[in-house]
């Protein structure tokens, strides 16, 4: 492939454009639009929570036909709930931080002029693009959007008469996932097809930055898990529109006796989580492959044991794919099934205990620069330690029983899956917004945002563990019904503030990404000192990456602070600097590390 | 407290405007040895933050936990849960220290030198067997349990008792002198027979449909829970009990009342809990609160979802006998 083959006009260049980098963008925007429409969402239904017979105009205003007089009515709640959950977990932390940064950095850091298919990449955006669309239209469905709950559980989803959500908005949700799943799909082809092919001379698989190796492992879950939710969604539709009967039987509503025979809702339950588990390793894995790379540039360090880290990368993703049971233990499946999984289930903390203790190791005795982009990493650490530490709660069938569906649950996947992966992703943008823009975040701001949002994460999800473990169940319009929860509900207001701050403190990321794209301070080419290829590329973005030939690599990415001696911390550095990019050929009798 | 949420909320905004302004001044974006050293204090000052609140919560919401199980089963449940809590709040404690502290201790410098350190097999082995280690006990407990709570199949004793759940309410109904329940299906489903039992069924004749559970204390209780709609989940979270209900097939769960409802209104943990409800609706001018055993539904159902509720009531044995000698048979109430 050869730099500027073709002329670019404005449609080309901006719009249908087939540059990773471009698209990168297009990602990154589609997916804060998308983010914020979930996040306002997320405000509405706390303010419900917290009190719930207050009347609010900002409700009046937002909900318009779904709320009386300023309070919503109970139908929205759980559509609000639902959209939350969907546009969160699909489009902003798997399509916004994947294609994200999967597009942005597997070429940049390989080594490569382009995606291995930029068409078929493009192809990926525009699927998304119009996904993105159909899930917002169907907010304004008459009925309301989809409204049982993000897991769509049949039969509350296949019938209308259960749940007016269930009738047009649900239509939409699903047309709009399948669209989704398509993008997800051909955009985990080309990632896998570039990393397995398009690596520059000297790259070997053993020399990829973590980055890549967690978009790698991540594309591949992908490619297994998410082919499983379209089958899942097509016989959704199916038991919808057709009159089939595979998640349907035996049903009684509104009067009459549906035709429904022989189908089951466990099938639909074991189809989703099929997909519904990895998933979250979807979620989790890029967030922290970025969050190794951050760590290591900003500490001046080598990331520590990256073996380690990588065969926990796979051992992770492996695991991820036989432990969807573990969402089922109450389902009414048969209970061996339940040893089974519980089992795996909890094998997944070995590899995330590697994971976490060889951050904390990368950090002792680092000189760690703390830019917004390492502070959002070493949040991103402690929010996985406190939400992983609970799965070992959850994880056991035997505990969950009493847990299933209450507020720990909440609690645990928002820390462990929600606010890690967005911390990740936040850091990747504070680290690679140069390399998107040629100019830099403003900092002060990086640091209002950071140390506001983390505050606000744990002031929010720490309570909440303690109400699920009063037994409080989620997905509960208000508790005001059950006197035996009175007592929580002091705790909803300051989890409602802390949420709402949270929330109002976003406009400041928001404020820095826009305003700084134009008026940021111009970045140099590689403004953190790091080792890896993207930074040996020109600020002006160009066709093909590279000016002249490809950069050859003859290294690891991180040869932090590397020594003369390397069992003496007091020598020299061995290049003269404290960084030595992948493209330094190795001095004479250098061992590499 | 709606005031000081508005406060917070004008401060947010302000604080956000007045940094925003102040961005247009600002040209130095890569931090500092400057900015290292003030934000290494604020990573400080932050696990201050977070160790005064985890701590804070452990404390005062320790009331509002749920009062010790009153199942039988259950009491496995606690302990698991206690010996996991006890291990994971000592591993986040460390860790949060480590992960702060770190970040304080190692605030970059000019003069500083990072220690070039990539590997080392020992310590990954160390954090690799040691949870495995702690794993197999865990597991090997938490199966231990689960099986204990899922075996139904010695159950001589037991009272079979279906949960019937539909939008938006429970029913039960009582297997009668022959423990065995008629058999149900939506397609009975006609006037009253509103939970479907098949009146030519012989088991069905002693069958007895109620809208409150009476539960004798010591006995093992046999749950068949069906649903006619959509999914539901029968969450009894006093006894730590909880299954789904599923259109098309029958799920059970079993468990051992271990305390009256009378008992349990005495324990001191219920007591402080209610004397604290008590307070909260006494403010707001609500009838006093009394303890009640109580099945919810916790699995999203529709709209009153968040009202679905049965109350339990569990009672000596003779009082069992006498209010379940009272209820009528379903022939007498289908047809009259």
């Amino acid at each position: 492939m050869s730099e500027h083959h073709h002329k670019e006009t404005f449609v080309t260049k901006y719009i249908f454009s087939q540059d990773h980098k471009m698209i990168s963008k297009q990602f990154l925007v589609t997916g804060i639009f998308m983010g914020v429409i979930a996040l306002l969402m997320s405000m509405l239904f706390r303010l419900q929570l917290a009190w719930p017979d207050k009347s609010f105009t900002i409700i009046e205003a937002f909900l318009g036909p779904h709320q009386t007089d300023g309070i919503m009515n109970p139908d929205i709640y759980l559509a609000l709930v639902t959209i939350h959950g969907t546009i969160m977990v699909f489009f902003v932390l798997t399509a916004g931080l994947s294609g994200t940064f999967s597009n942005l950095l597997i070429p940049l850091q390989l080594g490569a002029r382009d995606m291995a298919s930029g068409f078929l990449n493009m192809i990926s955006y525009w699927l998304f693009f119009l996904s993105s669309i159909i899930m917002v239209i169907s907010l304004f469905v008459e009925a309301g959007p989809a409204s049982a709950g993000w897991t769509i559980y049949p039969p509350l989803s296949a019938l209308p008469q259960a749940i007016p959500g269930s009738g047009a908005g649900m239509t939409l949700w699903l047309v709009s996932m399948a669209i989704f799943i398509a993008s997800s799909l051909i955009g985990a082809l080309n990632y896998i097809v570039t990393v397995l092919n398009l690596r520059t001379k000297g790259m070997k698989m053993t020399r990829m930055p973590l980055t890549i190796w967690a978009f790698f492992v991540t594309a591949m879950i992908g490619v297994v898990s998410f082919p499983v939710l379209l089958s899942a969604a097509l016989l959704l539709i199916f038991d919808r529109s057709f009159g089939t009967s595979f998640y349907l039987s035996d049903i009684f509503i509104s009067g009459e006796v549906l035709h429904y025979q022989g189908g089951s809702p466990v099938l639909f339950e074991h189809l989703f989580w099929f997909l519904g588990h990895p998933e979250v390793y979807i979620v989790l894995l890029p967030a922290l492959g970025i969050t190794s790379e951050i760590i290591s540039t900003h500490s001046r360090k080598p990331i520590f044991g990256y073996r380690a880290m990588v065969m926990s990368i796979i051992a992770i993703a492996f695991l991820s794919t036989i432990v969807w049971g573990h969402h089922m233990f109450i389902s009414g499946m048969n209970p061996f099934l339940g040893s089974v999984f519980t089992f795996t289930t909890l094998l997944i903390a070995i590899p995330s205990a590697v994971k976490a203790f060889n951050y904390v190791t990368t950090l002792w005795k680092g000189n760690l620069q703390l830019n917004p982009a390492m502070l959002f990493s070493i949040g991103l650490v402690s929010t996985f330690v406190t939400g992983g530490l609970t799965g070992l709660v959850l994880g056991d069938s035997a505990l969950d029983i009493n847990i299933h569906d209450t507020y720990f649950v909440v609690a645990h996947f928002h820390l462990v899956m929600g606010v890690s992966a967005i911390f990740g992703m936040y850091a990747g943008i504070y680290h690679w917004f140069p390399k998107m823009y040629g100019r830099l975040m403003n900092k002060t701001l990086g640091y209002w945002h950071f140390w506001i949002t983390i505050i606000c994460a744990y002031g929010v999800f720490w309570p909440m563990h303690f109400i699920g473990l009063a037994g409080l169940p989620r997905r509960y319009y208000t508790n005001t019904n059950f006197p035996m929860f009175d007592d929580i509900a002091d705790i909803n207001v300051v989890i409602t503030i802390f949420a709402i701050v949270g929330g109002i403190a976003q406009i400041i990321f928001l404020a820095n990404f826009f305003i700084s794209i134009y008026r940021g301070e111009k970045s140099s080419q590689n403004p953190w000192n790091s080792n890896t290829l993207e930074w040996t590329t020109p600020v002006e973005h160009i066709h093909g990456n590279w000016p002249g030939k490809l950069p050859e690599v003859h290294r690891w990415p991180y040869d932090y602070s590397k020594r003369v001696d390397p069992n003496d911390d007091d020598s020299d550095y061995l290049h003269g600097k404290d960084f030595v990019p992948q493209t330094t050929p190795l001095l004479e009798g250098e061992e590499p590390s | 407290m709606l005031a000081l949420f508005y406060i917070f909320i004008g401060v947010a905004i302000g604080v956000s405007f007045w940094q925003i302004t102040r961005i247009l001044n600002l040209r130095e974006s890569v931090a500092n040895d400057n900015d290292n050293a003030k934000q290494g204090k604020y990573a400080l000052l932050f696990m201050a933050f977070l160790y005064a609140m985890m701590i804070y919560c452990l404390i005062a919401m320790n009331v509002l936990m749920l009062p010790e199980s009153a199942s039988i089963e259950g009491e496995h449940d606690d302990n698991l849960f206690n010996i996991t809590f006890w291990l994971i709040g000592v591993v986040q404690f460390g860790m949060q220290f480590l992960i702060f502290y770190f970040t304080f201790k190692y605030r970059g410098n000019k003069n500083n030198k990072a220690k070039f350190y990539a590997d080392s097999h020992k310590l990954e082995a160390i954090w690799t067997i040691t949870p495995a280690v702690v794993l197999v006990v865990l597991i090997g407990y938490g199966l231990w349990q689960w099986n204990n709570v899922m075996d139904l199949s010695d159950e001589k004793d037991a009272i079979v008792i279906e949960v019937y759940s539909q939008q938006f309410r429970w029913d039960a109904r009582y297997a009668g002198e022959d423990n065995m329940l008629g058999y149900g299906n939506v397609n009975f489903i006609k006037g009253i027979n509103t939970m479907g039992v098949d009146m030519s069924d012989k088991n069905s004749q002693d069958d007895k449909q109620v809208t409150e559970l009476y539960l004798p204390k010591g006995r093992k209780i046999h749950f068949k829970f069906r649903s006619q709609d959509v999914l539901h989940s029968a969450y009894m979270p006093h006894f730590r009990a909880q299954m789904n209900c599923v259109p098309g097939m029958v799920t059970e769960f079993g468990f051992t009342p271990k305390y009256t409802t009378e008992e349990m209104r005495m324990q001191s943990e219920v007591v402080d809990k209610t004397r604290e409800i008590n307070k909260i609706r006494k403010a707001k001018g609500e009838d006093p609160y009394e303890f009640d055993y109580l099945l919810l539904c916790n699995k999203i159902c529709g709209a009153s979802h968040y009202n679905m509720q049965m109350k339990i009531t569990v009672v000596e044995q003779e009082e069992y006998d006498k209010w379940i000698a009272e209820q009528p048979t379903l022939p007498t109430v289908i047809n009259q």
